[in-house]
């Protein structure tokens, strides 16, 4: 038997996100993980902007609301003057990978002891369904409706292979929440991280794969099998660096 | 035991899809939010995964030790 209890972290109404949306899935899964470590009073969520700062209507953990892009550097301030607390950005793709890109790209080569939670759903959801940087080829978006062509608009950024080529991050690793797989696979991802932090090991960055059930058109159920033909086989899911790995077999 | 809090519930489907015993579906009634929510149609096929707990983006579904419901 398995058994399950909504965290007391989250409030007793619903989350402001639209029906089947991974944002609420992944703000559930990182309460999980947090009561789950007995750092409720301890976490601080370091939030962006865009669909991704919603979760801090629902939550009743600390929060931190910055400039658009600039959760990492204020991460980098909060986490260094405090550096007992459990500090984590909670990240959209058009915050962390376009307008964000500097802060993400120098916290991560510094090596700064807080976690950073991705999620990549591939448009921009609060704004009506924009591209962003980590737009599908050929997937259509209100700014690219013949689908993202690379001549003009580039490729799809790969975050999680950007980051662990640098030498400073301690944990980098990516998730699919379309499965009840890839879910149990990003809670454990997340509580490594969060304890790697904890351990003082450094720089921690999750990828979740999420979807915008409003934004790409599809309804709930359609944008997880999007997922599996689409998203999945570009952006692959896995473990890209792992100190601790290397701490154990030696 | 499942207990599912139909409040919280957006109609997703997801508990619906991955449910390995396939005995969630959505029910006909709306919540007061006006959705649909899922009902269990034969509790005591429930093996207790908690697989529809784990895909609730809402975590609206509550699953703990013991038989009933």
């Amino acid at each position: 038997m398995a058994e399950y209890h909504r965290s007391d972290m989250l409030a007793a109404s619903p989350s402001g996100y639209c029906p089947g949306c991974l944002h609420s899935l992944a703000t559930r899964l990182i309460s999980d993980v947090i009561t789950e470590l007995g750092q409720q009073d301890n976490a601080l969520n370091v939030i962006s902007v865009g669909c991704s700062a919603l979760n801090l209507l629902y939550w009743s953990g600390d929060n931190l609301s910055v400039a658009h892009g600039r959760a990492p550097a204020a991460a980098t301030g909060v986490k260094r003057t405090n550096p007992e607390r459990l500090v984590f950005a909670y990240q959209g793709d058009g915050d962390l990978a376009a307008i964000g890109l500097a802060e993400i790209m120098s916290a991560a080569n510094r090596g700064e002891n807080f976690t950073v939670i991705f999620a990549n759903n591939q448009t921009y959801g609060m704004t009506g369904g924009q591209m962003a940087p980590t737009t599908l080829i050929g997937q259509k978006t209100t700014t690219t409706v013949y689908g993202r062509d690379p001549a003009t608009t580039g490729y799809p950024l790969k975050m999680c292979e950007l980051i662990s080529q640098l030498p400073a991050p301690a944990y980098v690793a990516r998730f699919a929440l379309n499965s009840p797989k890839g879910v149990r696979e990003a809670r454990a991802g997340i509580k490594k991280a969060f304890e790697m932090q904890l351990a003082g090991k450094g720089f921690t960055f999750i990828e979740l794969l999420t979807n915008c059930p409003t934004n790409w058109h599809l309804s709930p159920l359609d944008t997880l099998e999007y997922m599996n033909t689409n998203t999945i086989p570009y952006f692959v899911p896995g473990v890209y660096k792992d100190i601790t790995a290397k701490e154990a077999q030696a | 035991m499942v207990v599912i809090n139909d409040s919280l519930c957006k109609n997703c489907g997801y508990c619906v899809k991955f449910c390995p015993k396939h005995i969630l579906e959505m029910g006909k009634t709306r919540n007061k939010r006006g959705h649909f929510y899922p009902v269990m149609t034969d509790a005591g096929k429930c093996i207790g995964c908690a697989i529809c707990a784990t895909m609730c983006p809402e975590g609206a579904i509550d699953v703990s030790e013991g038989k009933e419901g």
